[in-house]
């Protein structure tokens, strides 16, 4: 790791007394008052770190680990065609595509649908966990975690995306009828929250501790 | 997590970076968004209390097979209302069914009781009706009739079949025994009069295989038509029989002639009568002659040993007298007289005395009946075998009086009793053909032959030369005659011409030879006259060829 990097590491703007604006990113001087900031240019209130941040990205996590389960669990879809009515849950759909040869696709299903929002729901609450109890292990590949987490987020829609458009698609009076399930709604929650979550979530919380424990090795 | 105040500015900080504006501190925030988890857990918990709420009971139901159900698609349905759907089917533990697991909705629980019914609903066509046509497309589904039990159940066993009528269709249902099932089948067409009033619901084997049991259902008001006397019987398809009567064809509508079905009817003077207990059994006929049939009460066994053959002869062919059907053949069998060595042919028959007495009304002491048989047979009763049909060969037995017949007595101690016999018309006709025919046999048809085929060579030597000898006049002697006749016509011209002169001459008026004739004939015609007066006078006076001629006297 070049000298850059490691000043980077250990000196942030906060440490030298400068906030950045969380709206258009002007840095300005925190002036070491102790009332509330504003930036100079667009007005937006200034603070260190996101107010709040942990106990926000907790809310959501917590509300999107509640409605995973009826995510998996209620139907996404009611089909009711010629053929009889059928309710689909994400994993009976999983079930059909592999009992049908679609191995490819029931494990992309499974992987997009299924795993990912469950591995989103426990990389964001290792990060809180990790940054309330001021952990001091492997920072970088923490933050790497994040921005994945934060990458991904936006994608896990796609699920409901195929729903909708089927939804509308798919309307022949008599013939053919499919409709949204409860399963839908509460999936769509999860994303949304977990995107929340990753949003309230301040990754600079990651390197404060190291930045504490240099500050002490120094004094 | 509390906010940590900025820290002051670091020297080296570059100068033109804008200081931040100090804006009057913010109310804090309620912890609004703690009412995010809130509200999803909220969502989350009623949705589970709902599912677990609107949960009814799991049921078990026994199937012979899982053919068309599959878990988590195939419903239940009562009346067409999904009531249920199948969560699992798994092999029954002793592994000769199935075991099919279904999760039932709340409102249907009351209906669960110990004799309700459940029963694959496949596409079926039955009885000219079709059913089930939905499920072609959709799959079979488990149909559901709720039972009248007060007993709560949870594990069921499926019918075999569906039940053709639920239970609460107005109606009767009534028991029929039959020999054989004929072309029936569930959900077959009852009729009376010719009207559809019921279908065949269930048949089964009976225990001992003799008989099938039949269960009909009669719609309302039909039903009340069935009565204790009712007779039942098949109106399956054609009923063709060639008996002895002859060729008979009965039909019973164009859907029984297709398929098949039951009639019944209650015999005239029965009509009216209370109407029958349901669940009454009743015998099925084969036809409706036999179902209409005055029921024989009192049947007589008799043998009969006849000394001929008895093809054409079956079982059922009836015994009459003097065309009165008196009883029936029961069987025909052929046994060996171990003493003489001797095969004989006893034919059992059935006699309803009762068909002879029936007009004997008002007769006093009924008789022994062995007395009036042996009287009878004294007189020359006897049973003989005559064919009913010629083209088709049946053979019925005839009992009538042959008073020339030898003197014989019934054989009481046989069992049954064994009635005298006389060989049949058709054993005498067999006698007089077969004299012929060793009669033709004898001829010496052989020679007559070799004799036959020489004469036909002599004649045949004898026709060419004949038209040997035709051959021969057409070629010589043709052209002869033909000079003959030209000869012949050129004399005949001549003698023409010489008549035609002679004529010419001879009977010309004037002619010498016209005048000498004439007077000639003249002279000829006096010589007759006076040859007349002779001969008068020679019969009046005979005499005088002897005497000569007399002066008469004056």
């Amino acid at each position: 790791m070049n000298a850059a990097a490691e000043a980077a590491r250990q000196f942030g703007a906060a440490r030298v007394g400068l906030l950045s604006c969380h709206a258009c990113g002007l840095v300005s001087r925190a002036g070491g008052t102790r009332g509330a900031l504003a930036c100079p240019r667009c007005g937006e209130h200034l603070h260190r770190r996101k107010p709040n941040s942990v106990a926000r990205a907790w809310a959501f996590l917590i509300a999107a680990a509640i409605l995973y389960l009826p995510a998996n669990l209620l139907p996404v879809m009611h089909t009711r065609s010629l053929f009889g009515a059928q309710s689909d849950t994400i994993m009976s759909g999983v079930v059909f595509l592999w009992t049908s040869g679609s191995w490819p696709l029931a494990v992309l299903v499974f992987f997009a649908s299924v795993t990912v929002p469950l591995l989103k729901l426990i990389a964001l609450a290792v990060l809180l966990i990790s940054v309330q109890r001021r952990s001091r292990l492997l920072p970088l590949e923490r933050t790497r975690v994040y921005r994945m987490v934060e990458f991904i987020g936006r994608w896990s829609m796609l699920d409901i995306y195929v729903i909708t458009i089927l939804v509308a698609l798919v309307h022949m009076q008599g013939l053919m009828e499919i409709a949204a399930g409860a399963g839908a709604v509460a999936f769509g929650a999860v994303v949304v929250l977990t995107i929340l979550a990753a949003e309230a979530f301040d990754p600079r919380l990651i390197w404060d501790p190291l930045e504490e424990e240099h500050d002490r090795n120094a004094a | 997590m509390t906010e940590t105040p900025p820290d002051p500015v670091a020297p080296g900080v570059p100068a033109q970076i804008p200081e931040a504006l100090a804006v009057p501190k913010a109310r804090r925030p309620l912890p609004v968004v703690w009412l995010i988890p809130l509200v999803a857990a909220l969502v989350g918990g009623w949705l589970a209390a709902k599912t677990i709420l609107e949960r009814g009971a799991t049921i078990t139901i026994a199937f012979a097979s899982a053919e068309g159900i599959e878990p988590g698609k195939t419903r239940i349905k009562y009346k067409h209302v999904d009531v249920g759907q199948v969560t699992t089917v798994a092999l029954a533990r002793d592994g000769t069914g199935v075991l099919v697991t279904a999760e039932m909705v709340k409102e249907v629980d009351p209906y669960l009781v110990e004799d309700t019914r459940f029963w694959v609903v496949r596409p079926r066509i039955a009885g000219g009706q079709v059913s089930g046509l939905g499920t072609l497309l959709s799959g079979s589904y488990i149909g559901m009739e709720p039972g009248h039990s007060g007993e709560h159940a949870h594990e069921f066993t499926a019918l075999k079949v569906a039940p053709i009528v639920t239970g609460d269709l107005p109606g009767r249902q009534f028991v029929l025994r039959t020999p054989n099932l004929g072309s029936l089948d569930i959900g077959f067409p009852v009729y009376f009069r010719r009207i559809q009033v019921g279908q065949i619901l269930a048949y089964e084997l009976d225990e001992d295989g003799t008989s099938v049991t039949l269960k009909v259902f009669i719609h309302a008001p039909y039903d009340r038509h069935v009565g204790p006397n009712t007779r039942f019987w098949q109106a399956s398809g054609i009923d063709l029989s060639v008996g002895a009567g002859g060729v008979s064809l009965q039909t019973e509508g164009l859907f029984a002639v297709a398929l098949g079905g039951i009639a019944f009817e209650t015999p005239a003077g029965h009509a009216g009568e209370a109407q029958a207990v349901p669940n009454t059994e009743y015998l099925l006929f084969e036809d409706r002659a036999a179902a209409m049939r005055q029921p024989d009460t009192r049947g007589v066994r008799y043998a009969m040993v006849f000394n001929e053959s008895v093809r054409g002869l079956a079982v059922g062919a009836p015994v009459d007298f003097r065309g009165i059907p008196l009883g029936e053949v029961l069987s025909i069998e052929v046994e060996l007289d171990a003493k003489t060595n001797e095969i004989r042919i006893p034919v059992e028959v059935v006699l309803f005395p009762d068909r002879l007495r029936a007009r004997n009304r008002g007769d006093a002491a009924p008789q022994d009946p062995k007395a009036v048989v042996d009287a009878l047979v004294a007189q020359g009763f006897r049973a003989q075998l005559r064919p009913g049909n010629l083209l088709t060969g049946q053979l019925f037995v005839t009992l009538d009086f042959f008073p020339n017949a030898r003197k014989v007595a019934v054989d009481w101690s046989a069992d049954p009793p064994v009635l005298p016999t006389v060989p049949g018309n058709l054993a005498q006709i067999e006698a007089t053909l077969m004299s012929v025919a060793k009669k033709l046999d004898a001829l010496p048809v052989e020679q007559i032959a070799a004799e036959l085929r020489q004469s036909l060579a002599s004649l045949d030597r004898l026709l060419a030369s004949a038209d040997k000898a035709v051959r021969r006049v057409d070629d010589k002697v043709a052209p002869e005659v033909a000079a003959a006749l030209q000869e012949a016509r050129e004399t005949l011209a001549t003698a023409k011409r010489a008549m035609t002169a002679a004529t010419d001459s001879t009977l010309a008026a004037d002619s010498a030879l016209q005048t000498e004739t004439r007077e000639a004939l003249r002279e000829l015609t006096r010589a007759a006259q006076s040859l007349r007066s002779l001969t008068d006078y020679l019969e009046r006076h005979p005499e005088s060829l002897i005497r000569g001629k007399q002066e008469q006297p004056q």
